[in-house]
C-alpha cells in the first residue's frame, strides 16, 4: 500500500510540473472556464427568459458540470501521449505500483478541475452568482461537481488507452459528451421538451448532478418533482456516478495492464 | 550454468498474425546478444515479452532465473529497458526525468540523487540537466533514455533499436556507452536493423525473420556465410562497365558484377588492402573515368539474400497488390 502512495505522489509531482509547462493545460484551467462562464452568463443568458428562473443563478451549475466533463479530453490526450512516446512501456517495466500511474494522472487532473472550479466561482461571483445555502451544503455541491469530474477523468483515461490516438479521443469524447450535455438540465429547463424526451433527460446523470447542485447552493431550479429522478436528484446522481466509477475504473486498470506503444 | 536470459519455444500471436514462433535463447551473464532483423520480424515482440509488457501465448522465459510471467515484479527489479521511442518525459528536465525513475525504482532519495548525478556526468548531460527534455537533440534524448534504463544498475538491460534514426556521431557515442556498460558486467539484449551495429557490440547474433530464428552465431560466423567486404565502383560511362569488370577479373581481384543502370561494378574483396590496391591498378590501366569508389561491409540485405536465397520478405505481397490495382 505504501508503494502506491510513494509512486503516486512521485507521479502527481510529475503532472503538477506539467501544469506550468504545458500551455494547453494552463489554458484549460484559466481561459476556458472564464470564457464558459462569460459566454453562458452574458450571451446565452441575455436570450433566456424563463418565468420564475433567475438564469444567472441557474446556469452556473451547468457550466461547472460542462467544464468537469471536458476534463475527460485533457486526460485522454495525456494518456495517449504517454502511450505513444513509450513512457507507459517504461513505467510498466519498472518494479512500481501499476495503479500508481493511473492514480497519479487522475488525481493530478482532478486538481486541475478543482483549480478550474475556483476560477469559475470567482468569475461567477463577479457577474452576480450567489450561493444561498449554508457552508456545508455549498461544500457538498462542490464535492458532487468534483466527483463528476473524477468519473469523467477516469473515462478519459480509458478512452486514451483504448483509442491510443489524441485526435480520436477528442472527437469521440465530443460525440459522447454532447448528447449528455444537451439532453440535460445543465443549460436549459426541461419543461419545454416532449414528455418521453423529458423522461430520458431527467434520468441523465448530468441533470441529476446539476439539479442537486442548484438545490445545495440555493439557486433557481426547475425540477418540479414529476417522477422519481426529478424528485431525488441527489440519490440518482450518487448512484449513477458510483455505477459509472465501478464500471470504468477496473476497465481502465485492465487496459493499462495490456497497453504498449505501437 | 544459470543464463541471464533464457527462453524456450517462446511464441506470441496478434489476432491471426504470428509475431514470434518458437524462439529459444540462452544468453550467458555479462554478454551481449544482438537480435537482428527487418521491421516485423519479431524483435520488439521479443523485448516486450522479456520485459513483462506482454504475456507469451506459449513457451517460457526466465531473466536471471526468474520466471517472467510468475515473478514479473522480481523480474522488473532486475531489468532496464530503453526503447526505440526514447521514452523520456519531454516536459521534465533531464535531472527530473532521472530522479523520477529513481523514485519509481524505490532507490531511496539520496541514492536516486547520487546515481542521477553520476549518470548525467557519465553521459555528458550535466550541462543540460536543468533544461526540459523537449529541447534536447535526438542523440541527447537517447542518452537520457539509456541513462534511465541503467539507473537501478540492473543486471540485464534491453535496448530496442537504440540508434535507429541517429546520425553517425551519435550512433558511435551510443555504442561507446553500451560498451562501457557491458565492461561493468551488464548483460545486454540489443535489437537492431544494422548488421554493423550488431557486429560492433554483440558477442552473439540471432537473425529473425517472420518470428523465426533463421541464423544464430557469432558475428564472424555469420559473416563467413555472407562474404567479406565489397568494393563498389561507379563509372561515368556505362559503356565501360564491362571492360572494368573484365580488368578486375583478369587482375585476379574477384568476379565482378555490373548493376544499377550498368554504371556500378561490385566486386567482393576478401584480400583486404592488397586487393583494393590491385583493383585500383586494374581500373587505372583500363583508363575508365571513375565517379565513385567505395568499400562497404555486407549489409543486412546481403545477410538476407544469402540466408534466404532470394529477396527480402517485405516484397512478397507486392505482386498481388499490383494485380488488384490493374483489375
Amino acid at each position: 500500500m505504501s508503494e502506491v502512495i510513494v509512486d503516486g505522489v512521485a507521479l502527481i509531482g510529475r503532472h503538477i510540473k506539467h501544469i506550468r509547462r504545458v500551455p494547453q493545460k494552463l489554458l484549460s484551467v484559466t481561459v476556458m472556464p472564464v470564457t464558459m462562464v462569460l459566454a453562458f452568463g452574458y450571451i446565452l443568458g441575455s436570450a433566456m427568459d424563463v418565468p420564475g428562473v433567475e438564469y444567472r443563478e441557474y446556469f452556473m451549475a451547468g457550466v461547472f458540470a460542462q467544464v468537469m466533463v471536458a476534463g475527460m479530453t485533457t486526460t485522454g490526450v495525456g494518456v495517449c501521449e504517454d502511450l505513444n512516446n513509450g513512457l507507459v512501456d517504461r513505467f510498466r517495466s519498472l518494479p512500481m505500483s501499476r495503479s500508481a500511474v493511473l492514480i497519479g494522472r487522475t488525481v493530478s487532473d482532478l486538481l486541475l478541475s478543482a483549480i478550474a472550479c475556483v476560477v469559475m466561482s470567482v468569475v461567477g461571483f463577479a457577474i452576480g452568482w450567489r450561493i444561498h445555502g449554508g457552508f456545508w451544503s455549498a461544500l457538498a455541491g462542490f464535492g458532487l461537481v468534483l466527483l463528476l469530474g473524477f468519473v469523467a477523468i477516469w473515462g478519459g483515461a480509458l478512452l486514451g488507452l483504448v483509442l491510443r490516438n489524441a485526435e480520436a479521443v477528442g472527437s469521440l469524447g465530443f460525440v459522447i459528451v454532447m448528447p449528455f450535455m444537451f439532453l440535460s438540465s445543465a443549460f436549459i429547463p426541461l419543461d419545454g421538451l416532449p414528455g418521453w424526451l423529458r423522461a430520458v433527460a431527467q434520468w441523465n446523470p448530468l441533470t441529476a448532478v446539476t439539479d442537486q447542485c442548484r438545490r445545495l447552493w440555493g439557486n433557481s431550479t426547475t425540477a418540479h418533482g414529476d417522477g422519481f429522478a426529478a424528485a431525488h436528484p441527489g440519490l440518482v446522481s450518487l448512484v449513477a456516478l458510483a455505477v459509472l466509477f465501478v464500471v470504468i475504473v477496473p476497465a481502465t486498470v485492465r487496459s493499462f495492464g495490456k497497453a504498449t506503444a505501437r | 550454468m544459470e543464463y541471464a536470459i533464457e527462453t524456450h519455444d517462446l511464441s506470441k500471436s496478434y489476432e491471426r498474425h504470428k509475431a514470434l514462433d518458437g524462439l529459444g535463447l540462452a544468453v550467458p551473464p555479462g554478454t551481449v546478444l544482438g537480435l537482428l532483423g527487418p521491421n516485423g520480424s519479431g524483435k520488439t515482440t521479443t523485448v516486450r515479452l522479456l520485459t513483462t509488457l506482454l504475456r507469451p501465448d506459449s513457451g517460457s522465459c526466465r531473466i536471471v532465473g526468474l520466471d517472467v510471467v510468475k515473478q514479473a515484479k522480481e523480474v522488473r527489479r532486475n531489468i532496464g529497458l530503453a526503447g526505440q521511442y526514447a521514452a523520456v518525459d519531454e516536459r521534465l528536465t533531464g535531472l527530473e526525468n532521472l530522479r523520477l525513475i529513481g523514485t519509481l525504482y524505490h532507490l531511496g532519495r539520496r541514492e536516486a540523487h547520487r546515481r542521477t548525478d553520476d549518470l548525467l556526468e557519465r553521459f555528458g548531460l550535466t550541462d543540460v540537466a536543468d533544461r526540459q527534455a523537449k529541447t534536447y537533440s535526438g542523440g541527447m534524448r537517447r542518452r537520457l533514455d539509456l541513462a534511465a534504463s541503467l539507473l537501478a544498475d540492473p543486471p540485464v538491460v534491453f535496448l530496442d533499436e537504440p540508434t535507429t534514426g541517429l546520425d553517425l556521431i551519435n550512433r558511435i557515442a551510443m555504442w561507446e556507452l553500451v560498451r562501457e556498460q557491458t565492461a561493468r558486467g551488464t548483460t545486454v539484449l540489443l535489437t537492431t536493423q544494422y548488421l554493423e551495429e550488431a557486429d560492433q557490440l554483440a558477442d552473439r547474433i540471432v537473425v529473425l525473420k517472420n518470428g523465426r530464428t533463421i541464423a544464430d552465431g557469432t558475428p564472424d560466423e555469420l559473416k563467413v556465410g555472407v562474404g567479406g567486404q565489397r568494393l563498389e565502383v561507379t563509372l561515368a560511362d556505362p559503356a565501360r562497365a564491362q571492360d572494368a569488370a573484365r580488368a578486375l577479373r583478369e587482375w585476379g581481384v574477384g568476379t565482378a558484377t555490373v548493376g544499377e543502370g550498368g554504371r556500378r561494378v561490385t566486386v567482393p574483396v576478401d584480400g583486404g588492402i592488397d586487393a583494393v590496391a590491385t583493383a585500383v591498378t586494374a581500373l587505372k590501366g583500363e583508363g575508365a573515368h571513375i565517379v565513385d569508389f567505395s568499400l562497404r561491409k555486407p549489409s543486412l540485405d546481403d545477410v538476407f539474400l544469402s540466408l534466404t536465397g532470394h529477396g527480402t520478405p517485405a516484397r512478397d505481397s507486392q505482386p498481388d497488390a499490383e494485380a488488384e490495382h490493374a483489375a
